[in-house]
């Protein structure tokens, strides 16, 4: 059963075509990634998707159209945007005390969850004193602890470093084996796209439209090695292939 | 430190040894010694001084706050104020001060009035700048959480200003001494402004020099507060820099 529908939806900033012709789906407890080239409107979806910014054709939850107030999302941005003067325990409950919520309260729902988050003993340090895994780990725990419907994750590892970012690629996998979150991942990382995701859906270049939708028919848990390892190399072969296919950038060329 | 140490100890001697007379160029340990005889005459002046320009700190700082959130939540106010605003930070003060004292008298008023007119568009364009300085990306954030315009405000936009808010501080707090100066300068009863004026009518440099230390030492006691208010009400920046990404002390 889908919970989020996309059906046709276009959006143009000033006379630019951002997104030309958008329709997904995102099922109950499925992990799904947008994957495309820098620039082609990914983070553009989620803006619509959040109310941020307003386009044509038909998006829908559990059924029903999207509309401003409908809070189903809660949102992971690029950087993990932890506010600096916030310590960590009261960074992640930011969502819940924007819901309404006490900060007592808040704090009671979201410190059992540092041990599990690996940043237990961090709760009454600031942002600056921990490192980029760390940080990432606790805007998730912020993200997750809004028990919203869906995840929105925007490129949440893009500004790691290389060990960091698979680090924190296989503790999201297992995270997610444990939860079952429904998520909707952006990321214009193939790898990353394959070892995370159920689908994949592969946009083009800017007008962005969905070229491909691959199912990542792989075993959870997601290994690196083994038939699966090769299995993945051979998938991500053949989206890199959708990407760099020369015939679909001279289509999108002006 | 010890470059003011290196300072004075050169003037010292060339006031002692070049044979200059101390009605043109005292040395250092004549203007001490006159503060210390003269050091009630001194802190009698120095208490309106102070006054004026605390309470013309306080009114500059009131105005440019309401000022700055009218202005972060209706941006079109920004053009239409900002021009007037930069003006009247190119008016001459020597010009404006005697003006200001001939409209509104000797009392505390014009003091007042001229310190909020130096340090109110500083403090205005820190705040303004500071709440632009909020990272786009925490905006979208409260956005999707569900946050107002307000409550974006409070949560991030303010806090975000902060650094800007107590750059612009440390500057304003040094014009707002000589702005209160200045005016009693133009005229007034008592302050060190008048104090420094009929020191040098009577041809007493060394008291208009020991009126300077006074005042000095005031601004940089004000520097100081502002230094010390900035590190009570941001831990964080301190935070940062003792342990950058290390784990916790336990």
């Amino acid at each position: 059963m889908s919970r989020l529908e996309l059906r046709h939806v276009r959006k143009a900033f000033g006379g630019l075509d951002v997104l030309a012709d958008i329709s997904l789906s995102v099922g109950a407890g499925e992990f799904v990634s947008i994957l495309g080239p820098s620039g082609a409107g990914k983070s553009t979806l989620f803006q619509l998707l959040t109310g941020a910014e307003h386009g044509e054709g038909e998006m829908s939850f559990d059924g029903a159209p999207l509309d401003d107030h409908g809070r189903h999302f809660a949102f992971m941005p690029q950087r993990d945007a932890l506010m600096p003067w916030r310590r960590i325990l009261d960074n992640t409950t930011l969502g819940l005390e924007v819901q309404g919520m006490r900060r007592q309260a808040a704090r009671a729902r979201v410190a059992p969850l540092f041990a599990e988050f690996g940043l237990a003993g961090f709760e009454r340090h600031f942002p600056a004193q921990l490192s980029g895994g760390m940080r990432q780990r606790a805007a998730l725990l912020r993200t997750v602890v809004q028990q919203r419907d869906m995840l929105l994750l925007d490129e949440p590892f893009g500004a790691l470093d290389a060990l960091t970012r698979t680090a924190m690629q296989r503790w999201l996998e297992q995270m997610w084996r444990h939860h079952r979150w429904t998520a909707l991942l952006i990321t214009h990382d193939v790898r990353e796209a394959v070892f995370l995701s159920d689908r994949i859906y592969v946009l083009s270049a800017r007008p962005a439209r969905i070229v491909r939708e691959i199912k990542v028919p792989l075993p959870r848990p997601r290994s690196l090695g083994g038939d699966a390892a090769r299995q993945a190399s051979a998938l991500e072969a053949e989206i890199l292939d959708i990407i760099l296919n020369p015939q679909s950038i001279q289509r999108t060329r002006p | 430190m010890i470059s003011v140490g290196l300072l004075l100890l050169a003037w010292e001697l060339y006031a002692t040894y070049s044979g200059i007379r101390p009605t043109i160029l005292p040395a250092p340990s004549r203007v001490f010694e006159q503060a210390t005889l003269n050091r009630e005459a001194l802190a009698d002046n120095a208490v309106p001084t102070i006054r004026a320009t605390l309470l013309g700190f306080a009114c500059s700082l009131s105005a440019a706050f309401a000022l700055s959130m009218l202005v972060d939540f209706f941006q079109p106010l920004r053009r239409a104020l900002f021009p007037v605003f930069i003006i009247s930070q190119t008016l001459p003060l020597v010009a404006i001060a005697p003006l200001v004292v001939l409209w509104f008298g000797f009392g505390l008023a014009p003091k007042i009035m001229l310190v909020a007119l130096v340090t109110f568009f500083p403090m205005l364009v820190a705040l303004v700048e500071g709440y632009e300085s909020t990272e786009a990306e925490i905006g979208q954030m409260l956005r999707a959480m569900g946050a107002g315009r307000w409550r974006i405000f409070l949560l991030a936009r303010l806090p975000s200003a902060l650094p800007y808010f107590f750059a612009g501080l440390r500057i304003s707090i040094t014009y707002a001494v000589v702005g209160a100066i200045f005016a009693e300068y133009a005229g007034a009863a008592k302050g060190l402004g008048i104090y420094m004026l009929n020191a040098k009518n009577n041809f007493r440099p060394d008291l208009v020099l020991a009126a300077v230390g006074v005042s000095a030492a005031l601004t940089l006691i004000l520097f100081g507060l502002t230094v010390l208010v900035q590190r009570l009400a941001m831990p964080w920046e301190r935070a940062g820099k003792k342990t950058g990404g290390t784990g916790p002390r336990r």
